[in-house]
């Protein structure tokens, strides 16, 4: 790494501990029904008005069971919402290329993709999507599937915050004041901002031009930038064009990439923040906090140390070996920017890529894989991190407490067989998953047909695309032709067993928390603050993580790492 | 069932604000404020017809014009396609583009075997439609320019200089010639 690098590396690290706060204090007025904010003059009636049209009261909190089904019913009628408009885009206005509308398997991943915060995207943005499919179709979930991931961390942080209650705040009540108070004001702001970077936003048909040397160029328009603010700031990363943040249109400048980077961790680090407060144990926010910057940097450091390093093989044919791994990057982001943001994009559950995973270096490629086979629990997706770090806490008090031999306790309530079972469902749920799915399509013909890449290559292009879309990140080693029915469907299955069986049980265990009884920790409670307990947490993480996907990963891009070293082909 | 009615509900008044009022309002903004950017920066030539954007890279093979990265986008530089190759670190495919590649510039250039090449210079972007190239590839390609054109090598190496795109504070990201920008002010010499 150049000094440069380092330098860009601590301003990202700064600058996002200094917003982590304030973001964690924003979010404490948020989240709560009665929160007060210095937008409320111009978003107070919208709201009250917004309850009134959908006919609920916003005080009116819900047991853990209300507050899923609820959650359930409305990404439900999300899918269909999707789904019926992406199957008549043909006949929908704003479609200036007069695209046709989708088939269906192809509009049942996409729909199932965008309601789960995923963004897997089988298709080309500005060869396949309208203007009115991308601005409602899709944009309509970048804005709640984050408000709903929000929202669901918020009661499960209520349910360890409360005792002795059964309820953990209102779905309908969080969906509408995250919306509105937190992605609507900073996306407009964000938007803005993209757009003075050179991002387009208009609805114009595609230019044509006519080259310098005479050729013609179409060059594909559309309303970009209110699209991507919310497709970064609520990390659901479904680029509107093919490209994603590697396109110069929708990544214009280092500034912007910058700026975009912030922007995927930036709600996610607040949510520790917020942890803290609202179990009075500000201590324990910053411990979680610091295990994810530790697997961060971590992570960061390999990818960039690799794809710095580049690939021998391409260097014995007379590439200069100090420029690095540049197939499939841009020249404005360089090696380590296009390192940084692989790994923060994977890290959180964002899948944004600007630049191209398939063509990382075998170790380059596995850090983001790796990341989100940890559970994407590194700052992680908008709430979806906090949940998922919350069950490796939960399992690291319990291993902390069969160490020592006494009954966990976290923040003062005992962890039972029951939460503990809950936790471990989760992780076996999205293990099997990907595991699964990805053995299935080893040894199937429609899953070795769709590859781009041969070899150990070629499985970890199956390994990346199923783990992926049950991590719910979206990002791919995109060169697999996905676009078939047998991939759309099951990708589209992978994708709804990770974000709804990871989220019904940990409903239930902020359900379970919610209804506990508080006890005084003792001379035997194992603290949750401090440097003892980040080490646990990081090697909860680490281990589970590890052990569930290494054989996976060793014939994959381990084995490749190899190969590459031996000058082997395939 | 009550559930589903207030989901329908809500996915309606919500799809209105963050689907119809927000992007209206950036659109209204950014149509103010960044009218150009808005429209894809679209730059002219020194006659004033639209020759293509000065954010989007594209195709070059004469010799008197700068070159840029090769690119997957569609057969090349297809604005409508962005895309990347997506192949692997051990792929044959990719490794016989770039040998490929390796000699076409070396023989463009007049460079010798030993001459280490820009990586660059020989490998794909990731959107294919990267508008720069590194400072090292410009300089390598100078000569030949020149030559053609019949310009000295310090004029052709001054306009260079101008048409980087600098790294965001001088720190963000890495600093570029930018292609269109550069074979532009060339032919505004003429």
């Amino acid at each position: 790494m150049h000094s440069t690098d380092w330098l860009q590396f601590a301003l990202y690290l700064g600058i996002l501990t200094l917003i982590t706060k304030p973001m964690g204090l924003y979010l404490m007025q948020v989240l709560d029904a009665d929160g007060r904010t210095w937008i409320d003059p111009v978003l107070k009636p919208v709201e009250r008005l917004t309850y009134k049209l959908i006919g609920i009261d916003p005080k009116r909190e819900q047991t853990w069971q209300q507050y899923t089904f609820a959650m359930l019913a409305f990404s439900l009628v999300g899918v269909v919402f999707t789904y019926a408009i992406l199957r008549l885009q043909d006949v929908l206005p704003l479609n200036p290329q007069g695209l046709p509308a989708l088939c269906h398997h192809l509009a049942f991943n996409t729909a199932v993709s965008f309601t789960t915060n995923t963004n897997w995207q089988s298709y080309g943005g500005e060869s396949t999507m309208s203007y009115f499919s991308q601005m409602v179709g899709l944009t309509f979930h970048n804005f709640v599937s984050a408000a709903v991931g929000i929202g669901i961390a918020a009661a499960l942080v209520r349910g360890i915050a409360r005792s002795s209650v059964k309820t953990v705040g209102s779905f309908w009540t969080d969906l509408v004041r995250v919306t509105y108070y937190l992605l609507l004001p900073i996306c407009l702001v964000f938007a803005i901002f993209l757009v003075s970077q050179g991002m387009i936003q208009n609805f114009d048909s595609y230019t044509k031009v006519k080259t310098l040397e005479g050729a013609e160029q179409v060059i594909a328009q559309g309303p970009m930038a209110s699209q991507v603010a919310i497709k970064m700031l609520g990390t659901n990363g479904g680029g509107f064009m093919n490209a994603n943040a590697s396109h110069p249109f929708e990544n214009p400048t280092p500034l912007s990439n910058f700026i975009q980077m912030l922007s995927i961790f930036s709600i996610g680090s607040g949510l520790t923040y917020y942890l803290g407060r609202m179990v009075k144990n500000q201590a324990h926010g910053w411990a979680v906090w610091a295990a994810m910057m530790v697997l961060f940097v971590g992570g960061v450091l390999v990818c960039a140390h690799f794809e710095a390093a580049g690939n021998p093989i391409h260097q014995q044919l007379g590439v200069a070996a100090a420029d690095g791994n540049m197939e499939g990057k841009e020249v404005r982001f360089g090696i380590f920017n296009s390192s940084l943001f692989a790994t923060i994009t994977t890290a959180a559950s964002c899948g944004a890529v600007n630049s191209m995973h398939d063509s990382f270096t075998s170790i380059g490629g596995l850090v983001p894989l790796f990341m989100i086979e940890l559970g994407e629990v590194v700052i992680g997706g908008v709430g979806a991190g906090l949940y998922g770090m919350l069950v490796f806490v939960i399992l690291a008090v319990f291993i902390a407490g069969l160490m020592v031999g006494r009954t966990p306790e976290y923040l003062g309530k005992k962890i039972q067989a029951r939460e503990v079972k809950l936790c471990m469902l989760t992780l076996l749920v999205l293990t099997l998953s990907i595991l699964g799915f990805t053995a299935w399509a080893c040894v199937s013909d429609w899953g070795v047909a769709g590859l781009n890449n041969s070899g150990p290559h070629g499985l970890s292009e199956m390994l990346y695309a199923y783990s992926s879309a049950t991590g719910n990140n979206g990002s791919a080693f995109a060169g697999l032709t996905a676009n078939t029915p047998w991939y759309n469907t099951t990708l589209g299955i992978a994708m709804f067993i990770g974000r709804f069986l990871m989220i019904v049980p940990i409903m239930a265990l902020a359900g379970s928390l919610a209804g506990k009884q508080a006890v005084p920790p003792s001379a035997g409670t194992f603290p949750v603050n401090g440097a003892t307990f980040t080490v646990l947490l990081i090697g909860t993480v680490l281990l589970i993580g590890a052990l569930n996907f290494l054989p996976a990963l060793a014939l994959g891009p381990i084995v490749e790492h190899f190969l590459t070293a031996q000058g082997r082909l395939f | 069932m009550n559930s589903i009615l207030i989901s329908l509900r809500a996915t309606c008044v919500l799809a209105v604000v963050t689907c119809g009022v927000y992007p209206l309002i950036v659109t209204g903004i950014a149509q103010a404020a960044f009218k150009d950017k808005a429209h894809g920066s679209l730059t002219m030539d020194k006659d004033g017809i639209v020759r293509g954007s000065a954010v989007i890279g594209q195709n070059f093979t004469a010799a008197q014009y700068f070159h840029p990265r090769p690119s997957t986008a569609g057969a090349g530089y297809d604005a409508a396609n962005s895309s990347g190759s997506n192949l692997g670190p051990t792929s044959q495919k990719l490794n016989d583009a770039i040998k490929d590649r390796i000699a076409a510039y070396r023989a463009e250039n007049g460079l010798g075997d030993k001459e280490a090449i820009p990586a660059d210079a020989v490998t794909a972007s990731g959107s294919g439609l990267d508008p720069h190239i590194s400072l090292k590839n410009a300089e390598l390609q100078t000569v030949r320019v020149a030559k053609v054109r019949n310009l000295s090598v310090e004029k052709v190496k001054e306009m260079t200089v101008a048409s980087i795109d600098p790294a965001g504070f001088g720190v963000l990201g890495g600093a570029g010639v930018n292609v269109l920008k550069l074979n532009l002010s060339l032919d505004a010499l003429k």
